[in-house]
């Protein structure tokens, strides 16, 4: 505990010696954008490019499965996406979107449960499910390389801002902004790590800390519970925005799916 | 409890694996945690007391690692890997984790070559050890470092 | 289930070294770590991994808890004959999941 104790107030002596307490200024967006997969070890970059041994790509086996076969209703996904009708290649690139039917914002895996209860007459997959995390994955994966581009415009207006303002929110016991890290410090020391410029653009991606392949979600309710803040439940309003939010803030970066991250 | 360096390493590996399952993870049982000297008995207990000829077996490992859960680890064993002469049994022993043993390999003049890659846990930095069995009995021993740094936030 | 991911040469020449490598899913839960409710996370780790080719066992290994979750092996074997590569893990209650591939000795 004691140990414990140290490490809290070695954190905040690192994190939050030169941070600006204005949270109203224009953010300053990193620049150059860069992936996580730059503040990478090489070794770990190593695991990420191997199509093979990247352990990702266990998921995605299990979700390209999922994809063709039949549920019990008798479709298949890859009935209807076809790569010459509703194909699904470079489709992730657009997400977080708004749906259209019922107007609201849904992420990858929100599109996947739609799929499920308009189409295939199934019920929704749970959140971070293996079976969502796959197909997620799967569904990511077919768009690996296409630069993210969201539309932010509309009624997609105020999750944006919503988005950039939990972003830029402090909160939590250590009274930190996700701003304060990855806009301001980022490339600095944090302990052992390099402090990334927090893009999502791996995910779901497979995290040393996990051994396990996670959600974007599941990534931020990490974050929250860093600075010591109650994260929010997966699939949330909240963090549906500041998914919106981030993939705007990435635009232009790659999907990686399925990175590895530390 | 043997030395006041054991109550150091200790917390320290309390520490990492903290890190890796949250706070929940405090109340670590304390007799999980393997020494130098551990690591040795478990060499012993799979290959007996003969001696220990340094050489011959290459270890393989990143000088860091950003977490210990996954350390891709390579160890190789000289051998003509003929009839005749060939790489019986090679184990891996890690003097920190939990349970010194981490893995025993057996091969056989079929291997072709006696090489082996895999990702191992590591409770924090430390000396990997291998050892090899040849098939005249000889053993042969090598190692390889690697510093497991600590990650920024710890809740993983 | 448990998905599984295996990398070899489809043909080789007679006595020609092959790599090959195996990936399955698995969390070698080491029975050392405590849940998100405080409680102990039973041990669950797969403890022998063998493969067999050509009427005989080629490679073996015995695992503890300090292999990686989602072990990987890389490791070689001569090519002797054509037929059927069997890799089967098999965990501490004695579960076990297999895959084969089928090597062509030209």
């Amino acid at each position: 505990m004691k140990a414990g104790l140290a490490l809290l107030s070695a954190f905040c002596l690192t994190a939050c010696g030169d941070v600006v307490a204005d949270t109203k200024s224009p953010p300053a967006q990193p620049q150059p954008l860069q992936s996580g997969y730059e503040f990478l070890q090489p070794q770990t970059q190593a695991l990420q490019d191997d199509d093979f041994a990247n352990p990702g790509f266990l998921w995605i086996d299990r979700g390209e499965a999922l994809f063709s076969t039949a549920t019990a209703s008798g479709s298949a996904c890859s009935e209807c996406h076809t790569d010459a009708s509703l194909p699904l290649a470079g489709a992730a690139a657009h997400y977080p979107k708004i749906d259209a039917e019922s107007g609201d914002l849904i992420n990858l895996e929100g599109r996947i449960n739609l799929c499920r209860t308009r189409h295939q007459n199934e019920a929704a997959f749970e959140y971070e499910s293996d079976e969502l995390l796959s197909l997620t994955a799967y569904v990511a994966y077919l768009s690996r390389g296409t630069p993210i581009s969201v539309d932010i415009e509309g009624a997609a207006a105020d999750w944006y801002a919503r988005g950039r303002d939990y972003f830029e929110t402090r909160r939590g016991q250590f009274n930190l902004s996700c701003t304060q890290c990855h806009d301001d410090n980022w490339g600095k020391k944090l302990r052992g790590d390099t402090i990334s410029q927090g893009h999502g653009t791996g995910f779901p991606a497979y995290r040393l800390e996990w051994q396990s392949l996670g959600s974007l979600h599941r990534r931020l309710r990490d974050c929250d519970a860093g600075v010591r803040a109650e994260p929010r439940p997966y699939g949330s309003d909240d963090y549906l925005a500041v998914e919106l939010y981030l993939a705007k803030r990435a635009e232009g970066l790659e999907i990686e799916t399925p990175g590895v991250r530390r | 409890m043997k030395t006041p360096s054991r109550h150091t390493a200790l917390a320290r590996r309390s520490f990492l694996q903290l890190g890796a399952a949250g706070i929940a993870a405090a109340a670590l049982p304390l007799q999980a945690a393997a020494d130098a000297a551990d690591a040795d008995a478990a060499i012993r207990e799979i290959f007996g007391d003969k001696p220990l000829n340094e050489g011959r077996v290459s270890v393989k490992l990143p000088p860091i690692a950003e977490n210990g859960n996954s350390v891709a680890i390579t160890v190789a064993a000289e051998s003509l890997m003929s009839p005749d002469d060939y790489v019986r049994r090679i184990a891996i022993f890690s003097p920190r984790n939990p349970i010194a043993e981490v893995a025993l390999f057996k091969l056989g003049p079929r291997a072709g070559k006696a090489e082996i890659s895999t990702r191992i846990r590591m409770a924090g930095t430390q000396r990997i050890r291998a050892v090899a069995e040849m098939s005249d009995g000889t053993l042969w021993h090598g190692s390889a470092s690697t510093v497991v740094t600590l990650a920024a936030c710890l809740i993983g | 289930m448990a998905t599984i991911r295996i990398a070899a040469p489809d043909t080789a020449s007679a006595g020609e070294v092959i790599e090959l490598k195996a990936l399955i899913q698995h969390p070698m839960e080491t029975g050392y770590r405590s849940g998100p409710d405080g409680k102990r996370i039973e041990r669950d780790i797969i403890e022998k991994f063998e493969v067999t080719y050509d009427g005989e066992t080629v490679f073996e290994a015995d695992l503890q808890p300090g292999i990686a979750a989602n072990p990987i092996f890389t490791f070689y074997t001569r090519a002797t004959a054509s037929g059927p590569i069997v890799f089967k893990w098999t965990d501490q209650d004695g579960e076990s999941w297999s895959e084969t591939h089928d090597l062509t000795v030209e």
